[in-house]
């Protein structure tokens, strides 16, 4: 698998790269009058594909449905939105979401950080073979994933709940993390940790006035990336959830039982909050003035 | 690779394997050995009932065949419909990377984050939009019955072709991501040079282009064709009895059937086989800054 790609890909999910050819180099891209209208109908097509069905949701959170199914237009409703919390389980789910995301969060990037700054600052034996062993676990298709752990908590004996869910999510971000942030740390300056140490700062002190900040932005798109995982990880979580509802879980019970548009009101507060703490970073970034 | 670590640094030579150790130990626990159980299991023997299994360990080679030949059929969809899927992504991917990478000028950044943002949106729920959208009295329906490419009494949802499209939607990102970011990387003096040569945009494409965007084409097809081969998601929602593919079955087997010994063997054919592909192909098309 290409390493350096799938890198630069998570690290493209969560930063945004500025970069740019001359008029010359770009002059040579353009297929004549016609071809680029073309070219350009299609790219725009393909993400007007992407956002159909998005459009479509957010529509859903304002219709009033007829019967326990979310599926057909009936009319248009400001109900649901004045009152998204009307179903106790759903409630439960969404929290338990929550709380499992920002758990796993904390452990992965916590541990991760740790490999990240292991593989790019340090030297030690075996340090290909960690970067081969950080990939595979992203070659393996989830379904494996979840029931190989799932295999693993019957052998033990555990019963299935909120910790397998945590602990299953923790195996699966800490890829993500360690490469998301060595992919963002690689090629900084480092000489002003060798200036702290020639300073006579401790390691210690070295590491939280100097290291730290330095791949601080990279924990911060590692740990956007990791919480949005978990969050809407269904496959995995379903092999190892037990009796625990989570919100992916919640809905796919929902399909068969009944899918209130409470279902579509929460989806779309989760896009508009993640633009906001998008947009909130990018502003936070531009000021920092390391976009 | 930033490579050396910092000169003439004061640091004990158990430090990297101090920082490296969580991690390691992490993926060793809940990533290998959850496959050596998975492993286990796929050659153990149901002694138990079939509501608590009690499993034992005994060489049990038949599993895999009875696996084999109980749903060779839905093993075969599987790698039939991700390999369309991808194919397909491919044809779609292309064209946007292309307009972000050399044609959005401005835009390049907002088209980026729109290809990302559905991921915000709960999988499960934009795959339950689709459903709304393919509906047998829905407007797509209707607009193809109405300008003769639908015969009346067809329909879309159940189809092979809705299933294939619901991966094609769910994996489009991580095929467009890869392809952008090694378009993105090729320099502009080379694009230069060739329009210098009194090169046609048409020739540069497929002389300079084309061959330096195919590792992100790679990266791209192994990143879509190894979760949609293993989804189970799209072919339930979207499909019938008639689309399952292998994922259901081993979902099935582990959590309704509770069979566990033939699914953990499927899950071991699927894992297989995925490693053969890829191995297969990064053979073709060489394997350069692959791991």
């Amino acid at each position: 698998m290409s390493e350096a790609v799938i890198e630069e890909g998570t690290g493209e999910l969560t930063g945004g790269v500025k970069r740019g050819g001359s008029a010359e180099a770009r002059a040579v891209t353009r297929f004549g009058g016609m071809g680029d209208v073309v070219l350009k109908v299609l790219a725009w097509g393909t993400l007007l594909f992407l956002f159909l069905p998005i459009f479509v949701i957010i529509a859903f959170s304002f219709n009033d449905p007829a019967g326990k199914f979310n599926l057909k237009w009936q009319s248009f409703t400001f109900d649901n939105w004045a009152d998204p919390f009307k179903y106790e389980q759903l409630n439960t789910a969404f929290l338990n979401s929550l709380e499992i995301a920002l758990v796993s969060t904390l452990l992965s990037v916590v541990i991760g950080s740790f490999l990240a700054i292991a593989l790019v600052r340090q030297r030690f034996l075996g340090r290909e073979t960690l970067d081969t062993f950080l990939v595979l676990p992203l070659t393996v298709a989830e379904v494996v994933i979840g029931a190989s752990l799932l295999t693993l908590f019957l052998d033990l004996g555990w019963n299935r709940g909120f910790w397998t869910i945590v602990l299953a999510h923790v195996a699966f971000q800490l890829s993500f993390v360690a490469l998301t942030i060595r992919a963002r740390v690689r090629g900084h300056d480092w000489t002003t940790e060798d200036a702290a140490l020639d300073l006579g700062a401790g390691p210690v002190r070295t590491f939280t006035r100097v290291t730290l900040p330095l791949i601080f932005p990279g924990i911060v798109a590692a740990a956007l990336l990791a919480f949005a995982l978990s969050l809407d990880d269904f496959i995995i979580t379903f092999f190892n959830a037990g009796s625990t509802l989570t919100y992916p879980l919640f809905v796919n019970a929902a399909v068969k039982n009944g899918l209130p548009p409470q279902v579509n009101v929460l989806a779309t507060a989760i896009l508009l909050g993640s633009l906001a703490v998008i947009g909130a970073g990018s502003l936070w970034a531009r000021r920092r003035g390391d976009t | 690779m930033a490579g050396v670590a910092a000169s003439g640094r004061r640091q004990r030579a158990w430090v990297p394997y101090a920082m490296i150790a969580p991690g390691v130990l992490y993926l060793v626990v809940f990533f290998a050995i959850p496959i050596y159980t998975l492993f286990k299991t796929s050659l153990s023997v149901n002694s138990g009932s079939r509501f608590v299994p009690t499993l034992e360990f005994s060489w049990q080679w038949s599993n895999y065949t009875e696996a084999f030949s109980s749903y060779q059929e839905q093993i075969a969809r599987s790698f039939w419909y991700a390999l369309i899927a991808t194919l397909i992504m491919i044809v779609m991917a292309y064209p946007l990377a292309y307009v972000i990478a050399f044609r959005a000028g401005r835009l390049r950044n907002i088209m980026l984050g729109l290809v990302v943002l559905p991921f915000f949106v709960t999988f499960l729920v934009r795959t339950i939009a689709w459903k709304t959208i393919l509906a047998d009295d829905g407007w797509v329906v209707e607009m193809l019955g109405t300008i003769g490419l639908l015969p009346p009494e067809d329909r879309l949802l159940s189809t092979p072709w809705a299933v294939i499209g619901g991966l094609v939607y769910n994996f489009l990102p991580f095929m467009v991501l890869p392809i952008y970011v090694s378009l993105e990387k090729i320099d502009p003096r080379l694009l230069e040079a060739s329009r210098d040569l009194y090169s046609t945009p048409a020739r540069t494409f497929g002389k300079v282009i084309l061959p330096m965007s195919l590792p992100g084409v790679l990266a791209g097809s192994l990143l879509t064709f190894i979760p949609a081969s293993g989804d189970f998601i799209n072919a339930e929602y979207l499909g019938s009895t008639r689309t399952r593919m292998i994922g259901n079955v081993i979902q099935d087997e582990f959590l309704r059937v509770k069979d566990y010994p033939v699914a953990a063997a499927l899950s071991f054919v699927l894992m297989a086989i995925i490693i053969v592909v890829v191995i297969g192909y990064t053979r073709v098309l060489g394997t350069e800054d692959l791991v």
